[in-house]
């Protein structure tokens, strides 16, 4: 069992939603990034969503645009993000580590490289945000070493689709909570609610919900209908500028604990 | 190269041109996409839609350009005979009016009432701004903060014109950043928005549908060949940034195996200084804005910065079709460089009479050199993609001339 099913099974029979961070590597401080994934699990972190720094990220706003390019600016790249989930794994062999990111770095790396210097590193899945459903072909090797393959699902993404999505879903199934850009401040909880139920009824995998997660208040509204609740942009814009690695592991400290207290006090809805 | 290879088969339903191309976008995109490709490929059969098409390209656009035999440059270079395509002289001054007239008339009959686009020179930007006041659609244009600088006047006319400017501040701030806020602006407002792409790349079905709309320009030019010289050219060139108006000569002559089709990239200070945009010369596969192609990228996977004295060139990608046609043999791509293209320039003013944008001088440059070569009955036919008005003060400064 991988290292991702075995944490959604402890979940669930726990009755706890999952708390999945996301850091860009390398953002704010290049040499501390496995000391802020530590940070991350002791303040209650279930995954790890890790962000490797891609010059182009669509479909990302402007906190994780910036956190991108300051890590580029540090000299970030993908054997750098690779040694730190390394570092981090040397000394936490449970959590289960997502790296996220663009489809270049990977195809400029080589898929079959990437995927043994990932699965040596620890790494346990990868989303690749630009690379849907149809072009998926070209991780085929990724999968052959053991990486799960995280899909996204939106609310644009038609039935046909979402039972396909559903069907090839593996690790988790990440909704997208709205049609935009991560970092955005508007959600429709009631709609996502709806539309969550129906696919935590249909995948196999569990399902995690986020863009616009940003609180306490508004992880609390999603936990109680979804398997974890991805928390990105409004973290990643609390870190930055932070002075140094205390001060890292602070703010992360400061930041996730509320957020963990009130994923805690809501029981999930059975799925 | 294979014979065999029927070039007019291509994208597949997947939008894939060989291994290039496809649809490498985020989740949300996917519907959009799939409901825009549905749109396109019903309209393109449907023919009141290209009736209205037709007329708009006739009446507004001025089409047909004409073919033009530049005699006293040919005589000049010696060689072959050089024959322009005049793009140049169409409504707003280059090709990319053949695309926004179609995207357009798209988006009026998908019943959005909201077209953004992306410009780098504020080419595309003016002909989205044109064809948006002439339908009454609200038009907003993302633009590199460089570039805006850059290009004040073209950003002057888009605003006379009624669409609003926005300005990109993040990455490098040119035509890449625009083009990933456009998505990202399309992303958000999906259901009343349309995007009009100024190139032959993104996500399928973009490298298709805008190839579509230019392809006009080959069609045009093979007929015009054949009726006024009796013959197709020996060569083809035209420059390549993003690559639609070098597609669009192209296209009508892939499967004309005797015609041999050279693009013209941006070679910037030299391919060997780092300096330029010649991603089909010096790049390698990769993904970039939503297709498979020809990218300039470090060993991490980070796009770099380019650089062309034309700043309609200057873009680290290249639709996916040239790149298919590169690795197929059908197309070579070379560079031209930022000197080279203003000898071009000028030898053309000074020759013919013609002030040609700088993206263009890289095609009248290539199209000299390859004349040069050739024996005086061949004919090379070069896409003279735009006129130059817009550049005059890029040349002014440059030469230290002050206006």
């Amino acid at each position: 069992m991988s290292r991702i099913d075995r944490r959604f099974a402890e979940l669930e029979a726990a009755g706890r939603t999952g708390l999945i961070p996301f850091v860009t590597a390398g953002d704010p401080l290049p040499e501390h990034v496995a000391a802020l994934m530590h940070a991350l699990v002791a303040a209650g972190a279930d995954v790890i969503e890790l962000g490797v720094p891609f010059s182009d990220p669509m479909a990302d706003g402007p906190v994780i645009q910036h956190a991108s390019e300051r890590a580029i600016a540090n000299g970030v790249g993908l054997d750098d993000v690779l040694r730190a989930v390394a570092e981090f794994r040397s000394r936490d062999g449970d959590t289960p580590v997502v790296l996220m990111g663009y489809l270049n770095p990977v195809e400029i790396y080589g898929y079959a490289r990437f995927a043994q210097a990932a699965v040596r590193a620890g790494v346990d899945g990868v989303l690749l945000v630009d690379c849907p459903l149809e072009e998926a072909a070209v991780l085929q090797a990724l999968r052959d070493a053991g990486l799960r393959q995280i899909m996204l699902a939106a609310p644009t993404t038609a039935p046909a689709r979402m039972a396909q999505l559903c069907e090839a879903a593996e690790g988790f199934l990440y909704y997208v909570s709205f049609a935009g850009i991560t970092g955005a401040t508007h959600l429709d909880i009631e709609d996502i609610a709806m539309r969550v139920a129906d696919i935590r009824v249909r995948a196999r995998a569990p399902v995690a919900v986020g863009f616009g997660i940003r609180d306490a208040a508004s992880a609390q509204a999603i936990a109680g209908f979804a398997d974890a609740v991805v928390i990105g942009s409004a973290l990643v814009d609390r870190l930055a500028g932070a002075a140094d690695a205390a001060d890292m592991v602070e703010r992360a400290r400061v930041f996730l604990a509320p957020i963990r207290a009130a994923l805690d006090a809501h029981r999930k809805q059975q799925g | 190269m294979n014979k065999t290879v029927d070039f007019n088969a291509y994208p597949d339903t997947h939008g894939r041109f060989g291994n290039y191309g496809g649809s490498y976008v985020a989740e949300t995109l996917m519907a959009p996409l799939a409901e825009l490709t549905e749109a396109y490929l019903r309209l393109r059969e449907d023919p009141a839609f290209v009736a209205e098409l037709d007329r708009d390209l006739k009446h507004y656009v001025g089409r047909p350009s004409p073919i033009y035999h530049a005699e006293r440059l040919s005589r000049y270079v010696g060689g072959a005979r050089i024959v322009f395509k005049r793009e140049d002289l169409n409504h707003t001054g280059a090709h990319k009016i053949n695309n926004t007239v179609g995207q357009a008339l798209v988006a009026r009959w998908m019943g959005k009432p909201r077209i953004i686009a992306e410009t780098g020179a504020g080419q595309h930007g003016v002909a989205s701004a044109t064809v948006a006041a002439r339908l009454g659609l609200k038009c907003v244009v993302y633009m590199g903060a460089v570039d805006i600088e850059r290009q004040k006047i073209n950003v002057y006319r888009m605003k006379l014109l009624g669409a609003e400017v926005v300005p990109v501040t993040s990455g490098s701030k040119t035509l890449k950043d625009a083009l990933n806020e456009a998505m990202r602006d399309w992303v958000t407002n999906v259901a009343d928005t349309f995007y009009i792409i100024g190139t032959v790349a993104g996500p399928h079905p973009y490298p298709m549908m805008v190839r579509d709309f230019n392809a006009i320009v080959g069609r045009e030019a093979r007929a015009q060949m054949l009726e006024e010289f009796g013959r197709l050219p020996d060569v083809l060139t035209a420059c390549v940034g993003g690559g639609s108006n070098a597609i669009g000569l192209f296209h009508a002559f892939l499967n004309d195996a005797s015609v041999r089709i050279v693009g013209a990239e941006a070679a910037g200070e030299g391919i060997a200084t780092g300096h330029h945009a010649a991603s089909l010369a010096a790049g390698r596969p990769g993904v970039l804005h939503g297709n498979r192609t020809y990218v300039l990228c470090d060993d991490n996977g980070q796009i770099t910065e380019t650089h062309s004295i034309s700043a309609g060139l200057d873009y680290p990608g290249v639709g996916p079709e040239h790149a298919f046609l590169k690795d197929a043999g059908r197309a070579q791509y070379v560079g031209v460089t930022d000197d080279e293209a203003m000898e071009a320039f000028h030898l053309l003013a000074r020759q013919e009479g013609i002030l040609a944008a700088l993206e263009s001088s890289h095609a009248v440059a290539q199209a000299m050199k390859l004349a040069r070569e050739m024996s005086k009955d061949q004919i090379v036919l070069c896409n003279l993609s735009g006129r130059g008005d817009k550049d005059v003060h890029t040349i002014a400064a440059r030469e230290g001339v002050e206006v």
